[in-house]
């Protein structure tokens, strides 16, 4: 029952976002704001996570398929469609949850304990779609182009520690996933991207928005935020695999 | 005029408001006592509609505010500037923007025109040449003055504060308070103050309202709360005169 509340809940929030804004100038410049916040300042994180996790995967298949039968193409061809399917879209963004967030919800929930809020209200503002929607589109635009280099520089990984390796060489690794590029495949990392994104920065501001008591109310928001993110982009993982592939 | 008609409020079936009803007058100082936790905050959240009550109607000269439309209601919040008791800036803004921030929102004024008014606004307080501080950067009587300036940037004709004096030093607290009388009078606003600190009732009050378990307990002039017998008012204001 707990869970239906506070869903309803959720729902309501987004709802009460999209009434018309005050001044779209000011949602405009907020929107850019945050399209600077989420995307340029998570970029060195994804560019990490990204090359490490291609130059793992290359390592762990090369170990797995040790065997005179398989091409060794075929290791550049799984790495590639592993990062396009699953390690880019997820794996970034369950890092994002944690990031992004944490840092949307604690922001919020600041302002919420802090009656800034209120004041918002007061003034006349609508204050879940003035400080929640440019969160969301910022997020909608940035996270999917997140993704894009996490994939890119996840195949950069690969090369790289296949190279280093003397597993297989960049011409192999380029072969391997030329053959095996699916452009659905890219479609599909990016319609799990745009899910993402919206679960992301909505769950975060929701629970931001509705933190209610003091300091030790805006860690445990921050926490939640994270954690049902995290589980909801693991169960709209499954989800979405199930249905499109 | 704000009017006050049979307003209740409940929390979990607490009834936190009982009935209240009441006048607070144009170009006046009102004043709204009471020990804490007796519904001072909740009447006053209640008025500018950050709670919805559960009965009973809040008048702002005439239109009801608890039955306004969505866009209606958005116009009279643009005539309420509030002082709320943290003070309530916007800490990632700076002063100036602080100020400037319902103007940008709600008026076509060019930047200069908007400039002008936030330094108007900051000159009021006696605020001026800290526009691009940060509110972590200030102190809090400076930063009661920005929250102020910010209430009256819009041409407001109502001006609510919760506790505007509430920890700040006494000196600070006799300027804040000539200040919001002297906004009263030079702007002709409904001035509605929450306090406990009877200095500033006998200073600068108009009307007072005794609010005691949420009830109206008292109202009327502060020249007659002496000659009152009422005798939770009496006790109020003996108390207050030994803390």
């Amino acid at each position: 029952m707990t869970f239906f509340y506070h869903f309803g809940n959720y729902i309501l929030f987004l709802k009460g976002m999209f009434s018309k804004p005050e001044k779209l100038s000011v949602y405009i410049d907020r929107t850019i704001t945050e399209m600077n916040n989420i995307g340029v300042g998570s970029l060195s994180i994804v560019v990490i996570i990204a090359v490490f996790q291609g130059a793992v995967t290359t390592l762990q298949i090369a170990y797995q398929l040790i065997s005179p039968l398989i091409a060794k193409p075929v290791i550049g061809s799984i790495v590639s469609d592993s990062s396009m399917l699953e390690l880019a879209p997820t794996i970034t963004c369950l890092v994002l949850a944690g990031k992004v967030g944490s840092h949307i919800a604690s922001e919020i929930g600041t302002m919420r304990v802090s009656e800034q809020i209120d004041a918002l209200e007061v003034m006349g503002i609508n204050s879940s779609g003035y400080l929640a929607l440019p969160k969301i589109v910022a997020g909608l635009i940035m996270i999917p182009m997140l993704v894009i280099i996490s994939i890119f520089l996840s195949n950069l990984g690969g090369i790289i520690a296949g190279e280093a390796s003397g597993i297989l060489t960049y011409e192999e690794y380029f072969q391997g996933a030329r053959e095996s590029f699916l452009p659905f495949n890219l479609l599909f990392s990016l319609i799990k991207a745009f899910t993402y994104a919206f679960i992301i920065t909505s769950v975060s501001a929701f629970q931001g928005y509705t933190t209610s008591g003091g300091a030790l109310e805006v860690g445990a928001s921050s926490t939640k935020a994270v954690v049902y993110s995290a589980v909801a982009i693991l169960f709209s993982d499954y989800l979405l695999a199930q249905i499109l592939l | 005029m704000i009017e006050l008609i049979n307003v209740s409020k409940s929390f979990d079936g607490v009834e936190v408001l009982k009935n209240i009803s009441t006048k607070f007058e144009t170009g006046k100082v009102n004043l709204v006592i009471g020990s804490s936790g007796h519904g001072k905050s909740v009447m006053m959240k209640c008025m500018v509609g950050l709670l919805r009550p559960t009965s009973g109607n809040v008048m702002y000269d005439s239109r009801d505010f608890t039955n306004l439309e969505y866009s209606q209601l958005r116009e009279v919040r643009q005539e309420i500037g509030m002082l709320f008791q943290g003070t309530a800036l916007f800490d990632s803004l700076t002063v100036e923007q602080n100020v400037e921030f319902t103007l940008k929102m709600f008026t076509s004024m060019t930047p200069a025109e908007r400039k002008d008014r936030v330094n108007f606004c900051l000159e009021q307080v006696e605020m001026q040449g800290i526009n691009d501080k940060f509110p972590a950067e200030i102190s809090g009587g400076m930063k009661k003055r920005v929250g102020i300036a910010r209430a009256i940037a819009l041409d407001i004709k109502y001006l609510f504060c919760d506790e505007p004096n509430s920890g700040l030093d006494p000196v600070t607290s006799r300027v804040i308070d000539e200040l919001l009388k002297s906004i009263t009078k030079e702007f002709n606003i409904t001035t509605i103050i929450n306090t406990h600190d009877m200095k500033t009732v006998f200073d600068i009050g108009d009307d007072v309202i005794f609010i005691y378990q949420g009830k109206n307990e008292w109202s009327g002039k502060v020249k007659d709360i002496h000659s009152s017998n009422n005798e939770m008012l009496t006790n109020f204001i003996k108390a207050s005169y030994f803390y």
